[in-house]
C-alpha cells in the first residue's frame, strides 16, 4: 500500500462521510472520470425508462404508440443498461481507483488514451441508440443472427467495445509506469484488481469483436451473403458470460478494497483477494456454452465440460464471502462488539455508502444460488429462456452490482467535485436503496416464480390465445409490474441525489476522503507469482482453448448451411 | 498463502458439496442419458427446408406402440404442425428446424426446452404421462410477432 492510504486511516474511523485527507484528483483526471460517470447516468435513465414502459406494456397496463414497439424498448433497455451504463460506469470507477492508488495522477498519454476511449464509446452509443430509435436495430442486445440490423447498429457496438479497449490501455499504461517506478513492491490492491478486470474484459471482448467485425458487419453491408448462425452465437457467448464477471468484479473491488475503510476496518488479506480475481479470470471464459445448453450443433460432452468449469466460480465466491464477513466482524469487534453477532450492530447501517452495498451483498446470496441452477446441465432446461433468467440477472446485476455502484457514487462524486454528501442526501440514499431492494425483490423474485411456470422472456403482451397458463402468467405480471413502478420511482430519486451531488450540494471546505482500506498488519506479502500476468493470461488462453477449440473447429468444418439475413420486426 | 483454519473448513465443505453435485450431474448424463436437447445433423439451406426430407412432410408419425416422431418446422411466427395430439403415456421424439431466424420451443410443465437454429436440427425426446393441453411456446425473440408464436400439444386421456 502507498503511504497515502495509511494517512487516511488517521482521519476518521467512524465510517461517516466526513472523513478528510489531503488527496485530491488533478483537474484533468477529474474531468475524465466525471465524463465517464455522467454519461453512464444518462444511459441508466433512458434504460430504466424503457424498462418501465416495456414492463407496463407486457403486463397489460398500457398500450404503446404505433411508432414505438415493445422490442425496440427491450433492445434499448438491454443495450443502454447491460452494455452502455455498465461499461461507462466501470471505466470511470476503475480510472478513479487507478489514479488514486498509482501515485495520484495520470500522465498526459494515459489520460489521452482514456479520452480516446470515451469518445469512441460515446460515438458508438449514440449511433446504436439512433438505429434503435428508428427501429432499424431491433435485434436486442444479443443481436442474434440471422436477424439483421442496419450495419450502423453493429458499427456502433463495435466502437463501444473498441473504445473500452483504449480506456483499458490507459490504465495498463499507468500500472506499467507505477511498476517501473516501484521496483519490487507489491502493487496496490485496487490497481491490481482493476488490471485483472480489464484483462478479463480484453480477452472476452476480443471474441465478440471478431463476431461483429469479421462476421456481422460485412454481412450487414451485403459483402457476404450468408452467416454461420451457431458460430456467431458461440463467439457471442465466449464473451457473454465473462461480461457478467466484468460487471461483478468492480463491485467486488468496492467490497474488498473500499468498504473496509468505510466500516472502519482493515482489508483482511492481501493475497486471497488477488487469488480470487485470478480465478475469476480463468473461469469466466471457457464457460459460455452454459448459455447454449439446449442448442443444436454443439456436442453434449463439450457442454458438460463447460458446466464443470462454470461451477469453479464457487471457489472464489466462497473466499469472497468469507473475507468480507471477516472484515466486517473484525471491524465490529474492534469497536467493542461482544457476543457471536454483536458486531453486526456496530456496522454503519445509517451510512448509505455502506447500506446500499450491503443490501446488494445480501441479495447476492440467493441470486448466486439461482445461478448455480441456471448452469446446471439438466436443471437448465426448466428455466432456459424463461423469465426466471431475467429475474436472475435483475437480482445479480440489477441489484447486487447496481446497488454497489450507487453506493460508490455517493462518495465518488463528492471526492471528484468537492460537494458534500449531506445528511439529507444520505437519508435519501438509504431510502433509494431500500426502494430498489424491495422493487427488485418483487420484480426479480416473482420473475423467478413465473419463469418456473414457463413464462418466456423477451415477449410482449400475450394471452397465448387465452390459454389457461397464459392467463396465469399474466396475473403474476401484475406483481412484477408493481415492482417495476417502485424501481422507476427509485431511479427518479437516484437522479435527484446525483443532480444534487453534481450541481447543488454545498461545497466542502476540506478535501473529501477517497476510501481505500488499509491492509491488516498481519497479512503476509502476496506471492510474486500472482503478479506475473503473462502466466495467468497464458493459462486463461489455454483453458479457453481446451474448452472451445474442438467445438469451434466442428462448427467451422461441419459446413452447416449459412443463413441469409432476415428483418422480421 | 496463509488462510485461516476456519476459511479452509469453509472452502472444503463448499468445494466438497460442489464435487458431489457435479458427479451426480455427470452420472445422470452418462448413465441415464439425461442430456439437454442437441443435435449434430444439418439441413440444407434454411430456405429449402420445405423441399427437403424429412421436413417436406412435417407432422406426427407413429413409430411404435406409444412412440411417435414429431417433425416440426418453425418459422416467423408459428410451427408446422401447430398442434399435435398424442395419447397419454406417449413418448415423442421431436426433430425441429427453422426456415428463417432462431426460434425456441418450450413446453412448460415438461423438460422440453429447445433452441431451434436455422441449418440445424434440434432433437429431444419427451414422454407425456399427464393428460392435458400443453402450450408449445417460442421462447427466443424472433421478431415483431414473437408473442403470438405458439402451438399446442394435446395429451389425451385415453382408456
Ligand atoms: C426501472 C428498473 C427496471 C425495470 C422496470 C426493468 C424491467 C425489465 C423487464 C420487464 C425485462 C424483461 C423484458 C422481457 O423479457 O420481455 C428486462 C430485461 C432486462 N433488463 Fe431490466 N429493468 C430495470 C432495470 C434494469 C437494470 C438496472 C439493468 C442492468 C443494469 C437491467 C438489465 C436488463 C437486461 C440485460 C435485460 C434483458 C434484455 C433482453 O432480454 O434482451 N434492467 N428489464
Ligand atoms: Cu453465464
Ligand atoms: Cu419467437
Amino acid at each position: 500500500m502507498s503511504n497515502k492510504s495509511q494517512h487516511d486511516m488517521t482521519a476518521d474511523m467512524s465510517g461517516r462521510n466526513d472523513a478528510f485527507t489531503d488527496f485530491q484528483f488533478q483537474k484533468d483526471d477529474r474531468k475524465l472520470i466525471i465524463a465517464f460517470i455522467s454519461f453512464s447516468f444518462i444511459a441508466i435513465f433512458l434504460g430504466a425508462l424503457a424498462g418501465a414502459l416495456q414492463l407496463l406494456q407486457r403486463s397489460g397496463w398500457i398500450q404503446l404508440p404505433s411508432w414505438l414497439t415493445y422490442y425496440q424498448l427491450l433492445t434499448a433497455h438491454g443495450v443502454l443498461l447491460a452494455l452502455v451504463f455498465t461499461t461507462f460506469f466501470i471505466m470511470g470507477f476503475l480510472y478513479s481507483g487507478v489514479v488514486r492508488t498509482l501515485d495520484g495522477k495520470l500522465t498526459p498519454g494515459e489520460r489521452k488514451l482514456g479520452w480516446i476511449g470515451f469518445y469512441l464509446m460515446a460515438t458508438g452509443t449514440i449511433m446504436a441508440t439512433i438505429t434503435i430509435l428508428t427501429d432499424n436495430g431491433t435485434v436486442l442486445y444479443t443481436f442474434y443472427a440471422p436477424m439483421q440490423a442496419t450495419p450502423w447498429f453493429y458499427v456502433g457496438l463495435a466502437l463501444l467495445i473498441i473504445g473500452s479497449w483504449f480506456g483499458a490501455f490507459g490504465m495498463f499504461a499507468a500500472y506499467i509506469r507505477w511498476r517501473k517506478n516501484h521496483k519490487n513492491e507489491t502493487s496496490p490492491l485496487f490497481a491490481y484488481m482493476a488490471v485483472a478486470t480489464l484483462i478479463l474484459w480484453l480477452h472476452a471482448s476480443l471474441s465478440v469483436a471478431i463476431e461483429v467485425v469479421v462476421m456481422l458487419i460485412p454481412w450487414a453491408f451485403g459483402l457476404v451473403e450468408r452467416v454461420d448462425v451457431t458460430l456467431s452465437r458461440t463467439l457471442f457467448w465466449y464473451f457473454g458470460h465473462a461480461l457478467v464477471y466484468f460487471w461483478l468484479l468492480p463491485a467486488y473491488i468496492y467490497w474488498y478494497v473500499n468498504i473496509p475503510q468505510i466500516v472502519g476496518g482493515k482489508i483482511f488479506s492481501n493475497s486471497l483477494p488477488r487469488l480470487t480475481f485470478i480465478l475469476l479470470i480463468l473461469f469466466s471464459i471457457p464457460v459460455g456454452f452454459h448459455h447454449q445448453l439446449t442448442e443444436p450443433g454443439i456436442e453434449s460432452f463439450w457442454k458438460f465440460l463447460q458446466v464443470v468449469l462454470t461451477m469453479m466460480v464457487v471457489v472464489p465466491s466462497l473466499i469472497t464471502a468469507f473475507s468480507i464477513i471477516a472484515t466486517f466482524e473484525l471491524a465490529g469487534r474492534s469497536r467493542g462488539a461482544r457476543g457471536l453477532f454483536g458486531w453486526v450492530k456496530k456496522l454503519p447501517w445509517k451510512d448509505a455508502r455502506f447500506f446500499a452495498a450491503v443490501m446488494g451483498m445480501i441479495i447476492f446470496i440467493p441470486a448466486g444460488a439461482g445461478g448455480i441452477i441456471n448452469a446446471s446441465f439438466q436443471l437448465n432446461q426448466m428455466v432456459h429462456n424463461t423469465w426466471w433468467v431475467t429475474g436472475h440477472f435483475h437480482l445479480t446485476l440489477g441489484t447486487s452490482v447496481l446497488l454497489t455502484f450507487f453506493a460508490i457514487t455517493y462518495w465518488l462524486i463528492p471526492v471528484l467535485n468537492g460537494r458534500t454528501f449531506t445528511k439529507t442526501l444520505n437519508k435519501l440514499g438509504i431510502v433509494q436503496a431500500g426502494m430498489w431492494t424491495i422493487g427488485m425483490l418483487l420484480m426479480g423474485g416473482v420473475m423467478h416464480i413465473v419463469g418456473l411456470l414457463g413464462a418466456p422472456r423477451r415477449t410482449s403482451f400475450s394471452t397465448y390465445g387465452d390459454h389457461e397458463l397464459g392467463l396465469t402468467w399474466l396475473s403474476y405480471h401484475q406483481v412484477i409490474a408493481a415492482g417495476g413502478v417502485i424501481l422507476f420511482l427509485s431511479i427518479i430519486l437516484l437522479l435527484y441525489i446525483w443532480y444534487n451531488l453534481l450541481f447543488v450540494a454545498p461545497k466542502s471546505e476540506k478535501t473529501i476522503q477517497y476510501p481505500i482500506g488499509v491492509i491488516n498488519e498481519q497479512a503476509e506479502h502476496p506471492p510474486r507469482i500472482l503478479e506475473r500476468w503473462s502466466i495467468w493470461i497464458g493459462v486463461s488462453i489455454a483453458l479457453s482453448f481446451i474448452a472451445y477449440a474442438i467445438p469451434i473447429y466442428q462448427l467451422i468444418v461441419s459446413d452447416a448451411p449459412g443463413s441469409l439475413p432476415f428483418r422480421s420486426w | 498463502m496463509h488462510m485461516p483454519k476456519l476459511e479452509k473448513i469453509w472452502l472444503a465443505i463448499g468445494s466438497g458439496s460442489l464435487a458431489v453435485f457435479l458427479i451426480i450431474t455427470g452420472m445422470l448424463a452418462v448413465y441415464m442419458g439425461l442430456n439437454p436437447a442437441d443435435g449434430m445433423k444439418h439441413t440444407v439451406e434454411p430456405e429449402n427446408v420445405e423441399t427437403t426430407e424429412p421436413f417436406n412432410h412435417p407432422g406426427l408419425e407413429q413409430i411404435g406402440p406409444n412412440e411417435y416422431r414429431a417433425t416440426i418446422v418453425s418459422f416467423v411466427f408459428g410451427y408446422d404442425p401447430n398442434t399435435i395430439t398424442v395419447p397419454k403415456g406417449s413418448t415423442v421424439h421431436f426433430q425441429v428446424t427453422s426456415r428463417d431466424v432462431v426460434h425456441g420451443l418450450h413446453i412448460p410443465g415438461t423438460a422440453t426446452n429447445m433452441m431451434i437454429a436455422p441449418g440445424h436440427i434440434t432433437e429431444y425426446t419427451q414422454t407425456f404421462n399427464e393428460p392435458g393441453e400443453y402450450l408449445m411456446v417460442c421462447h427466443e425473440y424472433c421478431g415483431i410477432g414473437h408473442q403470438v408464436m405458439f402451438g399446442k400439444v394435446i395429451v389425451e386421456d385415453t382408456v
